[in-house]
């Protein structure tokens, strides 16, 4: 489908289904329709719509990749990059929510829960009944996961859970929650087990709230759990394979976060190039002059080769092959690119781009979680080495 | 209820509109189209009103293969099957014409369509329809209910509204209000792909009208702010600049 006005189409036109493009649509509808008009003052107030991420639950949105048996929309990655891309498009918050729901606490759930947990928690996980979380980081372990202290201790027939997870994505409001635990020793990448911890827990509490600078709609807040008694059939797969199983998510979780980071970039440059031709400076618009122009240039060419990072990434993990590499690669570029993007589109909108009376602003304070979250950049970079050098 | 719902395909509500063809022509390239906004009204109303198995809702587009994306997404939001008249919409004639012609042996209790398509913004093809017809036709409501074969209307008019009643089958164009547009779900959207779609080819009907020629509105000019504090020199700038005083 050819371009329209300011929008940005490119990579996905040439290999997406009708059904993509229904799908990016429907996103773009509820974004336009239930996001933009409050994503300011969400952003202003620190405050994560519940009620917003429960109504892109009814439409699918939460269980994208999910089989519909487990009530799941059953799609694949094309479709799921799509989604994010058009919500991110308007507020990376609600995306990031949207991101870290679907592919961290769902997809672990779906990748290595049994058939009972699966239909225990896909199902209200998947229609936004539940809001999940994911919880690997601590306070002293970010890139370092496998030295985490957070211990669980079989005790009977529960896990005595002792520890705290830190910046985790829907930690507060999040209905149940994965969470990576010690159950060996320190740096043994088999002493780590993943387990099931639904809200209201005894000892399952919620702690600081970060005040950020950016993604400030998608809560972010500590995990406690002190003395936390969890029935050990919540454990998910096998007990110290919980490390492994993190990566094997996290590889998926870069694919969201790249999309994250396309959507903004995506909603900078279109934001940028309307300006462009509707500020005048000297008589004329500003998107004549060279200096301007260039920059759109360069913003085009870069989100462009974003996407068919994203899409070479999306198609391999479709096709089930391994793509590490290939995702660490569209994560690294396309959450560079957003961060450069949204800074260029700032720097175009000039005095007006640093009030919050435009966009930019906001995703250009959105963007820099994109080179942080799920995975550093040099992290990132970390893992395409080690492919590269094998 | 089989209830029949006419849909338009239209340029997106942001399209920079331009012409071909010595003005004459809309061009469409590079243009983006969408379910007629107001169509997704009624298709609401429609659809709410045949939920929980009260009735069917079929949608219908005068349009060539290009259309089928909006008819797709029609279905997605929760149409039941479509029918494509396999035409180029030339005129609301032409195009009331060739609807008439399905819907008369379709049985339908409704017929329903938007208050107007937001691309030539006509608002004639329900009128004309329902004349063809030789149907009641009732048009802007603002509200729909039934009982039995009966359907109680709101109309909106000025300084007020008028209720009506009316006996199937009828045809209604319907205004804002009458049903928030929804959003189609996931399912639908793959539901939509196995629903029936089917093509039927257009009868032979005379065009009454051509365009002549479009013409763009003149562009806004810049504003000029005066203070509140300066009334004479708001004067002088109507009167020297604007030239209306």
């Amino acid at each position: 489908m050819a371009s329209n006005n300011n929008e940005m189409t490119g990579a996905f036109d040439m290999s997406t289904s009708e059904s993509v493009k229904m799908v990016a649509n429907m996103a773009k509808d509820f974004a336009e329709k239930h996001i933009r008009p409050d994503f300011m003052i969400w952003d202003e107030a620190q405050t994560f719509p519940v009620e917003t991420l429960k109504k892109m639950g009814e439409l699918g949105l939460l269980g994208v990749l999910v089989p519909e048996e487990y009530g799941g929309a059953g799609l694949g990655y094309f479709e799921y990059v799509a989604a994010i891309v058009e919500i991110s498009k308007v507020c990376g918050s609600v995306g990031l929510s949207m991101a870290a729901h679907n592919s961290l606490c769902t997809g672990h759930i779906m990748y290595f829960g049994n058939e009972e947990q699966k239909r225990k928690w896909l199902t209200k996980l998947c229609t936004g009944e539940w809001i999940g979380a994911w919880g690997l980081t601590e306070a002293n372990t970010g890139s370092d996961a496998m030295r985490m202290t957070t211990t669980a201790v079989l005790d009977g027939d529960h896990y005595v859970l002792n520890g705290a997870k830190n910046w985790i994505t829907h930690g507060k409001s999040g209905d149940v929650a994965v969470v990576m635990v010690r159950t060996g020793e320190i740096g043994d990448s088999n002493g780590i087990s993943a387990i099931v911890v639904e809200r209201g827990t005894p000892g399952f509490s919620a702690g600081k709230k970060e005040n950020k600078l950016g993604m400030r709609a998608s809560e972010t807040t500590e995990m406690i759990f002190d003395n936390c008694r969890v029935p050990k059939e919540n454990m998910l797969g096998e007990v110290g394979q919980g490390f492994r199983q993190a990566m094997q998510i996290l590889d998926g979780g870069r694919i969201s976060i790249a999309a994250l980071s396309l959507g903004i970039a995506k909603g900078a440059y279109e934001a940028a190039l309307a300006y462009s031709k509707e500020r005048h400076q000297f008589g004329q618009p500003i998107s004549n002059f060279q200096a301007i122009a260039f920059k759109l240039a360069d913003m085009a060419t870069r989100i462009e080769a974003s996407e068919l990072l994203i899409l070479q990434a999306a198609d391999m993990k479709n096709r089930g092959v391994k793509m590490t590499k290939e995702s660490a690669m569209a994560k690294y570029y396309a959450s560079e690119v957003c961060v450069w993007a949204s800074n260029e589109a700032v720097q175009i909108f000039g005095g007006y781009g640093y009030t919050k009376d435009f966009p930019v602003e906001k995703f250009y304070r959105d963007s820099k979680l994109c080179t942080i979250g799920e995975g550093t950049s040099e992290i990132q970079k970390l893992v395409i080495a080690r492919d590269v050098l094998r | 209820m089989k209830i029949l719902v006419c849909i338009s395909n239209v340029p997106d509500t942001t399209t920079k509109v331009s012409f071909n063809n010595n003005n004459t022509e809309f061009n469409t390239n590079g243009v983006q189209f969408i379910l007629n906004p107001y169509d997704e009204i009624a298709l609401a109303r429609a659809i709410e009103l045949t939920e929980g198995g009260k009735g069917t809702v079929t949608v219908i587009n005068v349009g060539l293969v290009d259309t089928e994306p909006t008819i797709r997404k029609a279905l997605a939001i929760g149409a039941d099957d479509a029918i494509r008249i396999n035409a180029a919409p030339s005129d609301s004639y032409f195009v009331a014409k060739q609807l008439a012609e399905v819907a008369k042996s379709g049985g339908y209790d409704i017929i329903m369509c938007g208050r107007e398509s937001i691309d030539y913004n006509g608002a004639q093809v329900p009128s004309m329809l329902a004349e063809v017809l030789d149907y009641p036709s009732i048009s802007l409501i603002k509200k729909i209910e039934f009982t039995g074969n009966e359907a109680q209307i709101d109309r909106e008019i000025e300084g007020g509204k008028e209720v009506i009643t009316v006996s199937t089958p009828f045809v209604v164009s319907t205004a804002e209000g009458v049903a928030e547009p929804k959003i189609p779900n996931m399912r639908g959207i793959m539901s939509a792909r196995t629903k029936p779609l089917q093509v039927v080819e257009p009868v032979a009907v005379e065009t009454l009208s051509s365009f002549t020629s479009f013409e763009m509105p003149t562009p806004r000019g810049n504003v000029k702010l005066i203070s509140a504090d300066e009334p004479a020199k708001l004067v002088e700038a109507l009167n020297a600049e604007a030239k209306v005083i």
